[in-house]
């Protein structure tokens, strides 16, 4: 299991050292600084093996967290714990920075020993963890007896998210769907790879220990459901939104917050859980079927003798004209010898940034169906490089109110038996946002 | 009410800002002093302070283990946070103060006994962590009480207590029963008590093997099943971990738990959705293949492995390397997804090389295209490694698919044209291995290879190319010129280009015999007369005398029809890869090495296998059914490049640890042990007075093995071959080791034993082989005219060794020693020929190493773990006379 927690500023200087193991020393602490941290190559593995001892890290800003240990750990489990370390730390104080970890040093090391015990993760909800870890030391002393074991019971409970009691005057949640569409496409206008990253985030301000069902249009129930289902589904897609006019959609794979039933998911496919209190992640999905490209871009590269390079990008909006794309951005590299960049565009702003060796067009607002362009004439040095121009993709930024992968909420119905609301009292509200992921043209 | 906390705590945020970090910039002379006085301060606020000035100093690694007496009075507190951080303080220094840690006892015996379940969790939590013998006594009976106490809170944590006590006292831990309450504690109401418990007992039952502690029968596998679905997501991993050592009884338990296990792949934690990989991989070889649920399996399969791509960086490191053993082991499961596995430009460099490796593995004829179109795009990129990797992979796809050869090969031509160096070069090395796949097909490119001649600064590339113009002589008008402008610079090549332009120029000859006499003749001289390096040596003496006394059994042995080589490159060892998939999502997955190889004492080294194939049940390591057992398939040629079956038998079997094998199988390996040294030598050297089997190692040099080249069929293998070019897909091997680790392992004699912990220059050493034997006697001195030799196999670097030590007990000089391996029943034979130059003077003893490989002849031997030696050595007496 995990031996030891180490905390570094981006100078390697250790700002929280926390051990488990026996067999974790303090040269530990030094071996990873002077191999990782210094070291003069950049760092090929996020693992690192110094003699015998593997070093796992992951990047905050210029923090670094390192777990060690000289065991055959789970190595997933270790990452996924140094990401839910950071969460947890967020959770607390805010951005992961050196300040923010100097001043709450005594309650990292207060969280280190609940949530690490001799290297193995125990519950590391933050939901669960405020109620009795906070700032200003252990609540503890002056609760009483029922509170205590309320505390206990909810650590090691079966609703470790959730604690009891919670009470809105107001019953509200809010689900939304982000998605990121990513696209890899070749300069003829060939797909090579496209897929969909979807979450469903929601913020539920609910009272009690309320019994949440969320239906989408997965093709698997729809089909289940039959052709009655489809109509009848029409008169009550109050939730309903997004362009696209799919009946449903085929979900590659997804994945659920620990608060899903999952052998439910597995046997009905059914979406049944007791949310965490206010924001969490309930799923994430791909897809990687029937997705709406929201933009094309047509390059058009040509060069003109050594010296010169002529650029002409177009860039196509392809969803409703009714809807609005925004934060356009078009980032176009160039050659790293370009001495001078001539740029016209219709529309938006464009500007050459030499730090970045691209020229990068901005563009606030576009709506559907709609097509652009920008042309540019890139002047070269003579160098005496014989290494051709590796020609980097072109990459897109953008924002669409919709989903690409066509997915709709179609219900989020709440129960409550204990508590005297019903899941008409519940305000629901949601919505769809589509970014671009990572979504490049070669040319 | 919560909220209001909340709102509270937050506020005392603000309240505390820019206090506590000054705690970490006080570093004033005299420090401790005034700490002391603050830590004996009556106002509470102070002393709390300090105590915060202490642990901040304690983290930046300042030794303040002097004013341990000072914050150990401060444990009596009613102050929650003030007693945490004194328990921190006292984890940390308790060792180094034992007698004072004892002052702490009283504390913790009254803490456990605390009304709030969250304090007695504390205590017992904190008890734990003090490594001080006296303390743990005093731990005993408060531990008793708390894993019965009726908080599941404090069972949770007095569970983990447990294994930390068997860390410090494993007699007493067995003594006081704990372990048996702990076994209790499976059956717990708790989801998180039965998740640590199960964690704590896995840790305890791997440092003993064979106990029956983790007795998992169907009743507390049905247990551990039903916590699964309650329990946090962490204890989930414990638990699936855990249900992974489990050998279900037939096909139909094995498919229960693997619909129980299935849902677990859509958890949001990637480690959850790993262990149940690894579960379902190692319970799905119980399944008959043409049972519809198999099928169903593997199709459930592939969706949560593509969907930990999108993960976090560091993560999707962790799945590819891991997808990269599954797919290995089952390739259906993920034929069809290619296209998520092609690199994004931004993706890290750690996470586009394992990509690159996937993508060869699943490119197939239906996807060759595409792949083809990916990799020449790669092949431009800044990154200077990952180019080289893609021009090596399209290398390998034309050798893994025919139809697409040429294709390659034209890709690989325009890459040349680039003339960016390293691009040629690493062309240059894949192109050779293409002439070797499909022979007098593609020499049509060679004039374009010779063309870049002057720019190959790489031993790999120079030698690549020189043996192309040695192989294909004939056709190359100017072959004589282009080996001899080699030929001048031949002292400062490295030897594996000296080691084939040597065999080149010979080939040569054979081919163009008028030509080139000349140069045959400075080349055997320069081989032979001006080099130290003793293969160089023995190869030019063998070809001199090869030509010299018979030239067509020269041209017969040089010039033979060589092996093709296979279309699966750089496989995992199948008995490795059982091994790692069963220990998927783990360390050992991620470095491609068995657990034994990289981690220290007991812990590890019971080498897992996978249940449906072996037929015995699990863990038990027979040499004799190792190698055949658990391929389905007729296994490809699989070059062993990290650790071999053979390898890990012999590290197995000649130590002495009673960790894995039952007693049948350990009693045999001591047997051979002693019979190493015993029978087989004995023999061997009462027949030594008898003209010895192998010509004695005089002037007349003469290798006692038989050279690379030989012709003789079984003794020629591809891997000969390839270590020998250096440069064949073999040895393209290293790639599929950690980036990092890779060259250590290599170049970095890896010394065992502690001094090279953190040893900083080093850099990232990989020892492998954690445990070596020492020595034994193998030859007394009275039965060997005074030569004693002792000796043991160890590992190093991934090679077996036989380590010796021969010690001159007579009294006059001994020299000249060679050594034969008699067929044996692993194929061991040397790798290289023993060195040992100097003379050895009586009452000398000398250090002798001697690498191994196992591709020689394989004889059974009774018993099979039988080896003998002959070893023929020379008193200066006996050269007298």
């Amino acid at each position: 299991m995990i031996g030891g927690l180490f905390i570094y500023n981006h100078k390697g200087e250790v700002l929280i050292s926390r051990v488990y193991r026996d067999d974790i020393g303090r040269n530990a602490v030094d071996a990873f600084r002077v191999n990782v941290i210094h070291a003069r190559q950049q760092v090929r593995s996020p693992v690192t093996n110094i003699a015998r001892t593997s070093f796992f890290h992951v990047k905050r800003s210029n923090i670094w967290l390192a777990a060690v240990t000289k065991q055959n750990v789970n190595a997933a489990m270790v990452f996924e714990f140094l990401y839910k370390m950071c969460d947890v730390m967020t959770a607390y104080f805010g951005k992961i920075s050196e300040e923010n970890i100097k001043n709450n040093f005594v309650l990292i090391y207060e969280l280190l020993d609940e949530i690490l015990d001799f290297g193995y993760p125990q519950n590391s909800e933050t939901g669960a963890l405020k109620t009795f870890i906070t700032q200003q030391g252990i609540k503890g002393q002056h609760q009483t007896k029922e509170e205590q074991s309320q505390i206990t019971s909810q650590v090691t409970g079966q609703i470790g998210w959730r604690r009891e009691g919670i009470k809105y005057r107001r019953n509200e949640l809010f689900l939304d769907v982000l998605e990121s569409v990513n696209l890899l496409m070749s300069p003829q206008g060939q797909v090579l790879s496209a897929h969909v990253s979807g979450r469903v985030v929601m913020k539920s301000y609910l009272s009690g220990m309320p019994e949440c069902k969320f239906g989408m249009n997965d093709k698997i129930v729809i089909d289940k459901q039959g052709k009655g289902a489809v109509s009848d589904d029409a008169g009550k897609s109050d939730l309903g939104g997004g362009s696209s006019g799919k009946q449903s959609i085929a979900i590659d794979d997804c994945t659920f917050h620990q608060c899903v039933r999952l052998s439910k998911f597995d046997s009905e496919r059914s979406i049944s859980f007791i949310p965490p209190d206010g924001e969490y992640e309930l799923m994430r999905y791909r897809t990687t079927k029937d997705i709406i490209l929201p933009f094309r871009v047509i390059p058009l590269v040509r060069e003109v003798g050594r010296t010169k390079l002529e650029v002409k990008v177009v860039i196509k909006s392809n969803f409703k004209p009714s809807l609005l794309a925004q934060k356009i951005e078009v980032r176009i590299p160039t050659p790293l010898n370009t001495s001078g960049v001539q740029v016209i565009c219709m529309k938006g702003k464009a500007k050459y940034k030499a730090s970045e060796n691209a020229i990068v067009w901005k563009i606030k607002r576009m709506a559907g169906m709609k097509e652009s362009q920008i042309s540019a004439e890139i002047e070269l040095l003579p160098t005496n490089d014989k290494k051709k121009w590796a020609r980097p993709p072109i990459s897109m930024n953008f924002e669409v109110p919709f989903a690409p992968s066509g997915l709709k909420v179609r219900y989020l119905k709440v129960f409550e038996s204990k508590l005297n609301y019903s899941d008409h009292d519940v305000i629901k509200w949601v919505r769809y946002i589509g970014r671009s992921g990572i979504y490049e043209t070669r040319c | 009410m919560q909220e209001w906390a909340n709102q509270l705590c937050e506020n005392r945020q603000f309240g505390s800002k820019m206090t506590d970090s000054k705690y970490f910039t006080t570093t004033k002379k005299g420090e401790i002093f005034e700490l002391k006085a603050e830590l004996n301060s009556d106002k509470k606020e102070k002393k709390k302070e300090a105590v915060k000035k202490v642990i901040a100093s304690m983290t930046v690694g300042k030794d303040v283990s002097a004013l341990f007496p000072d914050v150990v009075n401060c444990m009596q507190t009613d102050n929650l946070e003030l007693k945490k951080l004194v328990y921190l303080y006292l984890m940390n220094y308790a060792k180094s103060q034992p007698d004072m840690a004892i002052m702490a006892v009283n504390t913790f015996v009254k803490d456990c006994e605390d009304p709030n379940p969250l304090i007695r969790a504390l205590a017992v939590r904190t008890m734990g962590c003090i490594r001080v013998d006296k303390i743990t006594e005093y731990l005993c009976e408060p531990l008793r009480k708390c894993l019965k106490d009726e908080d599941p809170y404090v069972r949770k944590t007095a569970a983990v207590c447990v294994a930390k006590l068997h860390d410090i006292n494993a007699q007493l831990v067995e003594d006081q029963g704990f372990l048996d309450t702990l076994k209790d504690l499976i059956s717990d109401s708790n989801p998180m008590v039965v998740a640590n418990a199960v964690a704590a007992l896995s840790e305890i039952a791997e440092s003993h093997p064979n106990s029956n502690l983790l007795d998992l029968n169907p009743q507390t596998i049905n247990k551990l099943l039903t916590a699964l679905n309650e329990c946090t997501e962490w204890g989930q991993i414990f638990i699936l971990d855990c249900l992974a050592n489990y050998t279900p009884r037939d096909d139909r338990e094995s498919q229960s738990i693997c619909e129980r296990v299935t849902p677990r792949l859509s958890h949001a934690n990637s480690a959850v959705v790993l262990s149940a990989v690894k579960v379902l991989m190692k319970f799905m070889e119980m399944l008959p293949k043409d049972l519809d649920y198999y099928g169903t399996l593997l199709k459930k399969l592939a969706p949560p492995l593509v969907t930990l791509l999108s993960a976090e960086p560091e993560l999707q490191y962790v799945a590819l390397r891991n997808i990269n053993l599954i797919v290995q082991r089952r390739p259906e499961i993920l034929k069809h997804e290619m296209k998520v596995f092609f690199v994004k430009y931004n993706d890290p460099i750690y996470v586009k090389l394992e990509k690159l490796d996937i993508m060869i593995r699943l490119a197939s004829q239906a996807n060759i295209a595409q792949v083809l179109a990916e990799l020449k795009e790669y092949a431009t990129e800044v990154d200077v490694d990952f180019v080289r990797k893609a021009v090596r992979a399209i290398g390998r796809c034309a050798i893994k698919v025919e139809q697409s050869a040429e294709r390659c090969v034209s890709t690989l031509l325009d890459l040349i044209q680039t003339k960016v160096n390293y691009v040629v070069q690493e062309a240059i090395v894949v192109i050779k291995d293409i002439f070797r796949k499909y022979p007098n097909k593609y020499e049509s490119v060679i004039a374009t290879l010779c063309e870049n001649l002057d720019s190959l600064d790489e031993p790999e590339a120079r030698a690549a190319m020189i043996w192309i113009v040695g192989e294909y002589a004939e056709r190359i008008d100017n072959a004589d010129e282009l080996l001899e402008s080699f030929l001048e610079g031949f002292h400062d090549e490295s030897t594996q280009v000296q080691l084939q332009l040597l065999t080149a120029i010979v080939k040569l000859f054979l081919k163009k015999p008028t030509e080139t006499q000349e140069l045959v003749q400075q080349v055997l001289s320069l081989a032979t007369q001006d080099s130290d390096n003793p293969d160089l040596r023995d190869r030019g003496y063998i070809y001199w005398r090869l030509l010299s006394t018979d030239p067509v059994a020269a041209k017969e042995v040089v010039l033979a029809e060589k092996p093709l080589i296979s279309e699966e490159t750089d496989l995992i060892e199948p008995t490795l890869l059982e091994e790692l998939i069963c220990h998927i999502g783990t360390l050992a997955s991620v470095y491609h090495k068995p657990p034994s190889a990289f981690v220290e004492g007991s812990r590890g080294v019971q080498h897992k296998r996978l249940a449906g194939s072996s037929g015995s049940g699990e863990s038990v390591e027979s040499p004799d059914t190792g190698s055949a057992a658990g391929v389905s398939e007729a296994p490809p040629a699989v070059i062993p490049s990290q650790g071999d079956l053979l390898g890990d038998l012999l590290n197995l079997d000649l130590t002495p640890t009673t960790t894995g094998p039952p007693p049948p199988a350990s009693t045999g390996m001591q047997m051979g042990a002693m019979d190493l040294l015993g029978g087989g030598l004995d023999s061997l050297m009462g027949d030594e007075s008898e003209p010895p089997p192998i010509p004695l190692r005089t002037d007349t040099p003469q290798s006692p093995q038989l050279p690379h080249q030989s012709p003789s069929p079984p003794d020629y293998s591809p891997t000969e071959l390839g270590g020998d070019l250096g440069g064949s897909p073999a040895m393209g091997a290293p790639f599929g080791a950690p980036p990092a680790t890779m060259p250590a392992s290599f170049n970095a004699p890896v010394s065992g034993g502690l001094d090279d912990l953190f040893d900083l220059a080093g850099g990232v050493g990989m020892p492998m082989g954690a445990y070596n034997p020492p020595k034994t006697l193998w030859l007394p001195a009275m039965k060997a005219k005074g030569l004693e030799i002792s000796g043991t196999f160890v590992r190093r670097a991934g090679v077996i060794q036989m380590e010796m030590t021969l010690n001159n007990k007579a009294m006059s000089v001994m020299s000249d020693f060679a050594i034969q391996f008699n067929r044996n029943s692993f194929g061991l034979a040397p790798a290289g020929p023993l060195q040992i130059l100097t003379p050895l003077s009586p009452n000398q003893s000398i250090e002798a190493a001697l690498p191994l490989s196992t591709v020689g002849p394989v004889m059974k031997m009774e018993p099979l773990n039988n080896l003998q030696l002959t070893f023929p050595s020379v008193t200066n007496e006996k050269t007298a006379g």
